[in-house]
């Protein structure tokens, strides 16, 4: 660890991508994320990394395939008209059990929408996005040091599951300069290290005879037996995730929360000053913080609802995408609320508050 | 008894699926035999296309991706950016190369990037049975022609090497035909010497081979193969169109 830094959440994430590992980037440039690909264009020669501005975000999501199928740790990064367009290559990595880390810098929508932080990527990141059965990790910083260390937990994961990893930020987070202390840069010993793990399956040279199995990236299996068995084992490797992997943080969760509220990235951040401000007058709400939106952490909102809750709300930049997740995990126990900005507008702690007073 | 003719070592023993008459096999022949006679294959990766061919990856006998339709050249890069010391090949039909994925391989070819694509022309879309690809005839009947290809409605096939050959990076472009055996031997050249820059890691090398579609043109194959000379390569004219190891090339 070294001494905090001033940055731009979308340079930390960048630089703290290169110092996981990272030393393939292919991106295409949009707004608010801008920052990112031109770090990267800055950075990656002088780590010996490689840096590609593609053609569309297509083609970056695809030259991620190829980079990934030969076992390295690839990023590629975009805001979320351009993570549309890589919902094609984000399918073909899930169907081809590829690692791989995904920035989404989320603005307005739908359509082109405007350039200001939201949320309105959450069903696309956590419901699919693409054709077929498949589930990405899907993990939601609220800060620039957040940001930054997600890096560095989003390629552990993905190398770990062989699965494509989403970090869900948004324009704020992207923009925003905050102090961040980095880990240290991976060394040569760890590369190996990670050249060693999906050697088993990867693309690289052989020795071999003729005919013997050779490695194939792919996710094309046209007998339908073998197919089924092919998606049966993806889910099987959700379920693990499932299991293992799903993260948040409980925020002033307490025996007399009278209500407990669910937040994710930028907006949770606004949340917290509302609940400080109540909790000086006497008022006790809790906040429950998804960090991984996928894995759902229905379990911690469940144990969080004591017997003074008597209702749970949610606040989001988006038309409330959460609030469905939040009702399986209630289970019809207590009503659920939502409150949510859209258009890239963000709440701010007053209007939080007046919306939590109403409801209690 | 003495062999003289076998099986590439760089094709598996897998059988192909390619209709009767289909020059797939051939394509697939020769480059594999490039790549045996360089001794590429132990340090070869190769992307198959969406497309009749879409089973080359069980057919080249080295580590192989299967990618999307039209992004071989995206998926290539990615494989040859991970791994320098690597040599890597895109196999690509009309339709996957010349329709959905012109952006992949108008920049990958700009970028010059350091691998071979291998481009087969057959006027028509095979696995999908039979549409309109970008490279198919004016006048040429389709299941999505049925009147036949009105270039003043959808506009005329497109010459892909032509087309490559405006941009300044690419470091050979050829096009060749498999109609005959003289034509054969003639591609077979053509591939092995961009398989050889493709070792030597010289650029971006194009290989577009004038192909037939028994089956899906509705004609046994010797009738296929001589529509195709009579019909394609007056409008797919064969021929080098770049080669910077010459001099003047550029």
């Amino acid at each position: 660890m070294g001494e905090k830094v001033l940055m731009k959440g979308n340079e930390a994430v960048a630089e703290a991508a290169i110092r996981a590992g990272c030393r393939l980037y292919f991106a295409y440039p949009i707004t608010p994320q801008s920052e990112l690909i031109e770090y990267m264009a800055k950075m990656m020669p002088k780590v010996d990394g490689t840096f590609v501005q593609a053609e569309s975000e297509l083609a970056a999501i695809n030259m991620v395939y190829g980079a990934a199928g030969c076992g390295k740790r690839v990023m590629t990064s975009s805001s979320s008209p351009g993570i549309s367009l890589k919902q094609e290559g984000i399918s073909y990595i899930a169907g081809a059990n590829l690692p791989a880390v995904i920035v989404n810098v989320q603005r307005g929508g739908p359509g082109l929408g405007d350039i200001q932080p939201a949320q309105g990527d959450y069903f696309q990141a956590t419901k699919g996005g693409g054709h077929g059965d498949y589930r990405v990790i899907t993990l939601a910083p609220s800060s620039v040091q957040e940001f930054a260390d997600m890096a560095s937990l989003a390629f552990d994961l993905a190398d770990k599951y062989r699965n494509p990893v989403y970090i869900l930020s948004d324009g704020l987070l992207g923009q925003m300069m905050e102090p961040v202390e980095f880990k240290d840069a991976k060394t040569e010993k760890d590369f190996e290290e990670l050249d060693k793990q999906h050697f088993a399956w990867c693309m690289h040279s052989n020795q071999d005879e003729p005919n013997h199995h050779h490695h194939e990236i792919n996710s094309l299996e046209i007998d339908p037996k073998v197919l089924e068995k092919h998606v049966e084992k993806l889910g099987e490797k959700y379920n693990e995730i499932e299991k293992n992997e799903k993260r948040w943080e409980e925020y002033n969760i307490n025996e007399e929360n009278q209500m407990v509220c669910v937040s994710f990235g930028t907006a949770s951040r606004v949340v917290k000053s509302a609940i400080d401000t109540l909790q000086e007058a006497g008022i006790s709400v809790g906040l429950i913080r998804p960090i991984t939106v996928w894995p759902y952490p229905s379990e911690a909102i469940q144990k969080a609802l004591n017997d003074k809750v008597k209702k749970v709300m949610v606040f989001e930049l988006n038309l409330g995408q959460m609030v469905e997740d939040v009702k399986i995990a209630v289970n019809g126990k207590l009503p659920v609320e939502f409150f949510g900005k859209v258009g890239g507008i963000v709440f701010t702690p007053e209007e939080v508050q007046e919306k939590i007073k109403e409801n209690l | 008894m003495e062999v003289i003719a076998t099986r590439p070592k760089s094709l598996t023993n897998v059988p192909f699926t390619y209709c009767p008459g289909c020059l797939h096999g051939v394509a697939h022949r020769l480059i594999a035999e490039a790549m045996d006679e360089l001794d590429m294959r132990n340090n070869m990766m190769g992307v198959a296309p969406v497309g009749c061919s879409v089973f080359a990856y069980e057919f080249f006998d080295c580590d192989m991706a299967e990618a999307a339709h039209g992004r071989a050249p995206a998926v290539a890069t990615g494989m040859k950016r991970a791994r320098p010391d690597m040599h890597v090949f895109t196999y690509q039909g009309d339709g996957d190369l010349a329709a959905i994925g012109t952006a992949e391989i108008i920049h990958a070819a700009n970028r010059g990037e350091n691998i071979s694509v291998f481009f087969i022309n057959n006027a028509i879309y095979g696995m999908t049975g039979g549409q309109m690809a970008p490279t198919t005839l004016p006048g040429m009947k389709t299941t999505t022609s049925p009147y036949g290809r009105d270039e003043n409605d959808i506009g005329y096939p497109i010459r892909m090497c032509e087309l490559i050959d405006t941009l300044v990076s690419p470091y050979f472009i050829e096009r060749v035909s498999l109609l005959s055996p003289q034509d054969i031997n003639k591609a077979k050249r053509a591939v092995k010497k961009a398989m050889q820059y493709n070792k030597e890691d010289r650029g971006f090398t194009f290989i577009e081979f004038i192909s037939t579609c028994p089956t899906n043109w509705g004609v046994d194959p010797l009738k296929a193969r001589d529509w195709a000379k009579e019909n394609m390569l007056p409008f797919f004219k064969v021929g080098n169109f770049r080669d910077k190891a010459n001099a003047g090339g550029e």
